[in-house]
C-alpha cells in the first residue's frame, strides 16, 4: 500500500529524488516498486503469450509445433504455412471481404451517427424525447436476441446471402454510443458558430458539413474506431449471412470453417490467425491512445 | 403532418424536414436492422415456424410453454448466471490493484504493461476462441505441456472436453480477453482523483494506508458501481467466445441463451425458428432486467457522487 503514496510526490521531491536514485536508501525505498514490476512483467508476458506461441507456431513445421510446442523460437522459418492459408485455406479472400464490409460499414456508421447526433445536440424538435428514449433503450441489444428477425427481412430482401446485405445489417446495428457521442460533442458546441455562419448565407447542409462536421474531428476518430473494432471482430452476423456463400466468409468465420474441416493444420491454422489478427493488431499499436480514449469515456460519461 | 399541426404555433417548417432528413438514415437503417427486430420477436415468439421459406401457423403460447418447460434452456440461465458470478469479482478487483499499480508515475514501464495487458481486448474473439482450442489442447497444448514438464500432471488435461473443467477454462480466457477494457475503466477514474488531495493530506501527515482509506476507496466508490455494472452487462456477450471455444458442450456444459437460440434458430437440421424466438424474447426481457438494474445503480451512483 506504500503504492499510492510515491504517486503524491511533489515536483520538487521527484527532482531530488532522482538525484539520490543510486544511494542505499534510495535503492530500497525502490525496492517495493522493482519487485511489483517484475510482478506485473510476468502477467503481461501471460498476457502476450498466447500471441507470441501462434507467431510461433505459424512459422514451425507442422511436426516441430507437436514435437516441441514449447519452444518458441522455430529451428527453420517456414513461410509455406501463409502461403497454404492464403490461397488453399482462402484466407486471402475472406481478408478482402473482411476489409469490403468493414470499410462500408465504418462509413455508413460514421456518416448516419453524426448526422443524427447533430440533428439530437443542436436541435429541438417535436419527437425527439422518443428518439431518444429508443436509443437508451436499445443501448446494450446482444445479437442473439435480434438474429432472427434480421435474417428473415435481409432474405425477404434479397439480401441474404451477399456482402451487400452484411454490410447494411451491421451498419443498422445499434451504434448507439456513437450517436450520443456527436450529439454530447455538438450540443456543447458554442451557439454564434452556426449564427456566423448563417450570417454568411451558409444554408443547413453546409453549416454541417463546413462548420460542425470539421469540429468534431476528435469525435469522428473515436467512432471510426470504435465502430472499426466492433466490425472487423464481428462474429454471429456474418456467420449466418453466409452458410450458404463460403465464399463471402469474413476471417473470423472463416477461421471457425477452417478448423471445422481441417483440425490437424496448426502451422495453417495458426499462420491464418496471424493474418486475421495482425491488421487490427497494427492499427492499434499505432492508435494505441485513440482506442484507449474511446473506451474510457464510457466511464467517464 | 403538415395539415394536422397547421394550426399550431410551430408549423412542420423547412427546418423540420432537414432534422428529419438527418435522421433519416438512422431511423431506416436502424429502424429497420434494429427496433423491428426487437418488436418481430415478439410476433414470432406466437408462431410454429420451421425456416425462413416456410409458412408461419399461429400456436398462441404453446413455443413459451415448451421452452419453460425445457430443462435445457433453464440449464443456460445457470450457465450464463454462473459466468457472471464467476468473471464479475475475479475481473473487477484484480484490474482494480493493477490500475492502482499503473497509475503511479513511479512505476517503470508503465505504459509497456498497459499495452500488454490491453492487447487481446482488440483481437477478434472468435479467432481468439479458436487459438485457445489450440493451446488447451489436452496432447500438444502449450498449457499442458507446460505442466507436464513442471511434473504436475502425468497426462494432459481435456479442459474444453470434460464438462468439468470447460467453462472454468472459458471463465479464465475471457478475464484474460477483457481485462484490458476494466483497467482502463478503473484508469481513467483514478485519473479523476485530483493530486493535490494527495498532496493535503501527506502534509498532514496521512499514512499511504490512510490515503488509500481515506481518499482513493471513498472517493472511487461511485465508480466501482458503474465498472461493476458495465462488466456485468459485458459478460451477456459471450457467444463468440463459447461458440469457438466450446460450441455449447461438453453435453451443454457451456451453452449459454445465445447458443441455445443459435442451436435452434440456424444449427437443427429443422430449425424451430417460433421456438427460438420465444427463447430470445425471454433473453431480452432478461438483459432489459439487468439493464434496469444498471439505470438504477447509476442513478444511485450520480447522488453519491453529487453528495462527496
Amino acid at each position: 500500500m506504500t503504492v499510492v503514496s510515491e504517486t503524491s510526490l511533489s515536483a520538487g521531491s521527484r527532482r531530488s529524488a532522482r538525484r539520490n536514485r543510486w544511494r542505499p536508501a534510495a535503492i530500497l525505498r525502490r525496492l517495493p516498486w522493482w519487485i511489483a514490476a517484475a510482478v506485473l512483467a510476468g502477467g503481461a508476458f501471460l498476457w502476450v503469450y498466447p500471441f507470441l506461441w501462434m507467431v510461433s507456431a505459424s512459422l514451425k513445421d507442422p511436426l516441430e509445433i507437436f514435437a516441441s510446442g514449447l519452444q518458441l523460437i522455430p529451428d527453420s522459418l517456414i513461410w509455406e504455412n501463409y502461403q497454404r492459408a492464403w490461397t488453399d485455406a482462402r484466407f486471402g479472400q475472406y481478408l478482402a471481404n473482411t476489409v469490403i464490409v468493414t470499410v462500408a460499414t465504418v462509413v455508413l456508421v460514421v456518416v448516419r451517427c453524426a448526422m443524427a447526433g447533430y440533428v439530437l445536440g443542436r436541435y429541438g424538435f417535436r419527437g425527439k424525447k422518443i428518439v431518444m428514449g429508443v436509443l437508451v433503450a436499445t443501448l446494450f441489444v446482444p445479437t442473439g436476441y435480434t438474429i432472427i428477425p434480421v435474417v428473415d427481412i435481409s432474405n425477404k430482401l434479397g439480401l441474404l446471402n451477399s456482402l451487400t446485405g452484411m454490410i447494411i445489417a451491421l451498419a443498422g446495428g445499434p451504434h448507439v454510443a456513437g450517436i450520443l457521442l456527436y450529439a454530447g460533442y455538438f450540443r456543447g458546441l458554442p451557439k454564434e458558430l452556426e449564427e456566423a455562419a448563417v450570417m454568411d448565407g451558409a444554408g443547413f447542409l453546409s453549416v454541417f458539413f463546413r462548420v460542425m462536421l470539421p469540429l468534431a474531428n476528435p469525435v469522428t476518430a473515436t467512432v471510426t474506431l470504435l465502430t472499426f473494432m466492433a466490425t472487423w471482430n464481428a462474429f454471429f452476423l456474418p456467420l449466418v449471412f453466409t452458410f450458404s456463400r463460403p465464399d463471402l466468409r469474413t476471417l473470423s468465420v472463416g477461421m471457425l470453417a477452417f478448423v471445422g474441416e481441417d483440425s490437424i493444420d496448426w502451422s495453417g491454422m495458426a499462420a491464418a490467425a496471424v493474418i486475421s489478427l495482425l491488421p487490427i493488431v497494427a492499427l492499434f499499436i499505432f492508435l494505441q491512445r485513440y482506442f484507449v480514449e474511446g473506451i474510457a469515456g464510457a466511464v467517464k460519461s | 403532418m403538415v395539415a394536422t399541426s397547421a394550426g399550431r404555433k410551430r408549423r412542420f417548417g423547412r427546418l423540420d424536414i432537414w432534422i428529419w432528413g438527418f435522421l433519416t438514415p438512422t431511423v431506416v437503417l436502424y429502424g429497420l436492422y434494429t427496433v423491428y427486430p426487437i418488436i418481430a420477436s415478439y410476433w414470432y415468439s406466437f408462431v410454429e415456424w420451421n425456416g425462413f421459406e416456410a409458412d408461419k401457423e399461429f400456436v398462441g403460447l404453446r413455443n413459451y410453454q415448451e421452452v419453460l418447460a425445457d430443462p435445457l434452456f433453464w440449464n443456460t440461465f445457470k450457465i450464463t448466471v454462473l459466468f457472471m458470478v464467476a468473471t464479475v469479482p475475479i475481473k473487477v478487483i484484480s484490474t482494480l490493484f493493477v490500475a492502482i499499480l499503473l497509475n503511479s508515475p513511479k512505476m517503470p514501464f508503465r505504459g509497456l504493461f498497459r499495452t500488454a495487458f490491453f492487447l487481446p481486448v482488440v483481437t477478434t474473439t472468435a479467432i481468439v476462441g479458436v487459438v485457445m482450442q489450440f493451446v488447451f489442447d489436452p496432447a500438444s497444448g502449450p498449457v499442458n505441456l507446460l505442466l507436464m514438464k513442471l511434473g504436475l500432471v502425468d497426462e494432459g488435461i481435456n479442459f474444453l472436453g470434460s464438462s468439468s473443467t470447460a467453462l472454468w477454462t472459458v471463465v479464465g480466457v475471457y478475464v484474460w480477453k477483457w481485462f484490458g477494457i476494466t483497467l482502463i475503466y478503473w484508469l481513467a477514474a483514478l485519473q479523476t482523483i485530483p493530486d493535490e488531495l494527495y498532496e493535503a493530506a501527506r502534509i498532514d501527515g496521512a499514512s499511504p494506508w490512510g490515503l488509500m482509506r481515506w481518499i482513493t476507496m471513498p472517493l472511487l466508490k461511485p465508480f466501482t458501481i458503474i465498472i461493476t455494472l458495465l462488466t456485468l452487462e459485458s459478460t451477456l456477450k459471450i457467444f463468440d467466445l463459447m461458440l469457438t471455444m466450446t460450441n455449447g458442450g461438453p453435453y451443454y456444459s457451456t451453452e449459454v441463451v445465445e447458443i441455445y437460440i443459435y442451436r435452434w434458430a440456424f444449427a437443427a437440421t429443422v430449425p424451430q425458428l417460433g421456438f427460438a424466438s420465444a427463447a430470445a424474447v425471454i433473453f431480452g426481457l432478461f438483459v432489459c432486467f439487468v439493464g434496469l438494474f444498471q439505470l438504477l445503480g447509476i442513478r444511485a451512483a450520480r447522488k453519491a457522487w453529487s453528495v462527496t
